[in-house]
């Protein structure tokens, strides 16, 4: 652990991202407390400019609502929708790469096609039909979103699985007889993982954009305040007051820009030697 | 070159009716009455029209009939009625195909070409030592468009370019009631492409200067190169002949792959921009629940990314002559 820290440290960028998540997290986190009552609720004089009021540290928007308090409450879903949907679409990648993987043949044939239908079908077009048609809830968003963006992890995985069965200890297993699944689960598994660990990480952040452009398109879950709805509320007033666009969409570059950042520097920590490969 | 396109064309349709068959079985899933998620928010209060999709669908009949009857329906191209705008979903996604055709074509091109050409930059530097600044630079702002959400970025250069400084028009893709002709009106259409087309570009631009510059300085230190320097080559000529080309073809690939991301784009490009395409389509669809009409946006736009996608393993064959597709060596 000493040792993986020590290599994380180097990348300057992967140390900058982290401390910005953190930032962000400890704002979702604290959220009821900094602001205990309801974002949606219309607090003030409608438009009010950042500092205006000392009350409203960033303003409010068109009906008076405080910004900062929706961008406190904004980071809690989107946190939460980025890692419960990447945590479905790992499981559901893992779950079709790695018995592709390792039984080869007809299974390995069947489970890719799979995958590369779901790989050819628009992911954002297809995430908005089962959002609409399911109706727009936290539920149906982060299982929206898992479900275009597995494929990915279903390759990897494969070709880790891949290359993990043809290595020694696997063949030293299934000499002493241990069942497939087992050696699937306990052998290769756990060896197949740091890339993928690398590659979640990063999907975070394509969650919480994906996120964000339906809660945009008005397909976010009306009980909680999201950044893109945010955007997508006051587009109206781009003329009038840019800020309010400005400001929610500032949160999720920040946010995506840190797990990013913090991914590569994982990258770095994870798999060293990729590094002088200019990667 | 026949055989790998008929054989390409039919995996196409085969993957099309897959599309169909799942949104059979998305309509089914939904909660509430097939007929009335059918009729959408406007149609599902006029019995007769929801009686009548009940009919036409055959939603009494055993489901694998309906199944049938849906992916027959979809074969000769009906995909339904829009009961909000009173005319076949066919009619209004055909009036506003060629203007997503136009969006998604040009920020294809320019996405590609500044990613490559930024990409190409950043690995050159190092290849020549020389301005190695760049390098970090470029880097940094690829992740930096990376990271910004498209939709906000579109509205970002609206408020910069047409609200601010009032270069660009901002919203639609001709002058209303200009009423121009040929060149002229070409020009007014080019105009109204630009800040959409870079607004679609930029994230895929940043895709493609990481992946140019990774590609390329791996190539850089493979043998043939150095055998290429040894020879005398001038520098210039052994990047572009010898490392760019072979880098162009994790790229192509790579095209290929994004291109359902593209079309994902659009649809919130389209959206800021009042872009009269599909994608508009497919928000005005949202909002008026007009689930048919959305379902048959969401086919079209996967047949159009299954289209692209052909014409970039053609493309293939131009950039790698070692691929004879259909027969031969492979």
């Amino acid at each position: 652990m000493t040792g993986f820290w020590s290599r994380y440290r180097r990348n300057l960028g992967g140390v900058i991202g982290l401390g910005l998540l953190a930032a962000v997290l400890v704002l979702a986190l604290a959220a009821p407390l900094l602001f205990p009552v309801s974002p949606w609720q219309m607090r003030g004089a409608p438009l009010l400019a950042p500092l205006e009021e000392t009350e409203f540290l960033l303003g409010t928007d068109m009906l008076g609502r405080d910004i900062a308090a929706g961008l406190a409450h904004g980071a809690r879903v989107s946190l939460l929708v980025g890692t419960v949907s990447t945590l479905f679409a790992v499981l559901l990648g893992v779950g079709i790469g790695a018995p592709a993987g390792y039984f080869g043949g007809r299974i390995d044939d069947g489970l890719m096609r799979i995958t590369e239908f779901f790989q050819t079908i628009p992911q954002l077009a297809m995430a908005i039909v089962l959002v609409a048609i399911f109706t727009p809830s936290l539920a149906s968003i982060v299982l929206a979103i898992a479900l275009v963006s597995w494929p990915p992890v279903a390759r990897l995985v494969r070709a880790e699985v891949l290359s993990l069965r043809e290595r020694e200890f696997v063949e030293a297993a299934v000499v002493i007889g241990r069942p497939s699944w087992r050696i699937l689960l306990d052998d290769i598994l756990p060896n197949a993982l740091p890339p993928v660990i690398v590659t979640a990480t990063l999907m975070v952040a394509t969650a919480i954009l994906t996120e964000a452009a339906l809660s945009f398109l008005g397909l976010g879950d009306k009980n909680f305040m999201s950044w893109g709805f945010m955007v997508g509320a006051a587009r109206t007033m781009l003329r009038e007051a840019p800020l309010l666009t400005v400001f929610p969409g500032i949160a999720i570059l920040i946010t995506v820009l840190a797990i990013n950042l913090a991914g590569e520097g994982l990258n770095d920590a994870l798999n060293p030697r990729l590094r002088e490969r200019g990667e | 070159m026949l055989r790998f396109l008929t054989g390409r064309l039919v995996k196409a349709i085969l993957v099309i009716l897959a599309i169909a068959a799942l949104n059979f079985l998305l309509i089914r899933l939904a909660p509430g009455d097939p007929a009335s998620v059918l009729a959408g928010e406007a149609g599902a209060s006029d019995p007769k029209f929801v009686e009548q999709l009940r009919e036409q669908f055959g939603l009494n009949e055993p489901l694998w009939k309906q199944l049938g009857l849906y992916l027959w329906k979809v074969a000769q191209f009906d995909f339904g009625y829009s009961y909000r705008n009173h005319v076949p979903v066919m009619q209004l996604i055909l009036e506003r195909l060629p203007a997503t055709l136009l969006l998604m074509a040009s920020s294809f091109v320019v996405s590609i070409a500044l990613g490559v050409g930024f990409g190409a930059l950043a690995a050159g530097v190092s290849f020549f030592d020389r301005a190695r600044w760049l390098d970090p630079l470029i880097m940094a702002v690829a992740l930096l468009f990376y990271a910004t959400p498209l939709f906000w970025l579109a509205l970002m250069m609206v408020i910069v370019f047409s609200v601010q400084l009032d270069w660009l028009p901002a919203f639609g893709m001709e002058s209303v009631g200009a009423n121009l002709k040929g060149l002229a009106r070409a020009a007014d259409i080019g105009k109204h492409l630009i800040l959409p087309t870079l607004a679609l570009s930029f994230f895929f631009m940043s895709v493609y200067v990481r992946l140019t510059r990774a590609a390329m300085m791996e190539v850089m230190m493979q043998d043939h190169v150095r055998t290429a320097f040894a020879k005398g080559m001038k520098p210039w000529r052994v990047l572009r002949r010898h490392v760019l080309r072979n880098a162009l073809l994790p790229i192509v690939t790579f095209a290929g792959l994004q291109l359902g991301q593209v079309a994902g784009g659009a649809v919130l490009v389209e959206t800021v921009f009042a872009w009269p395409g599909i994608g508009r389509l497919m928000f005005d669809a949202l909002l008026q629940r007009d689930y048919q009409l959305l379902l048959g946006v969401f086919l079209v736009t996967s047949a159009t990314v299954i289209a692209f996608n052909i014409l970039t393993d053609v493309a293939y064959r131009f950039v790698d002559p070692r691929i004879r597709i259909g027969g031969g060596a492979k």
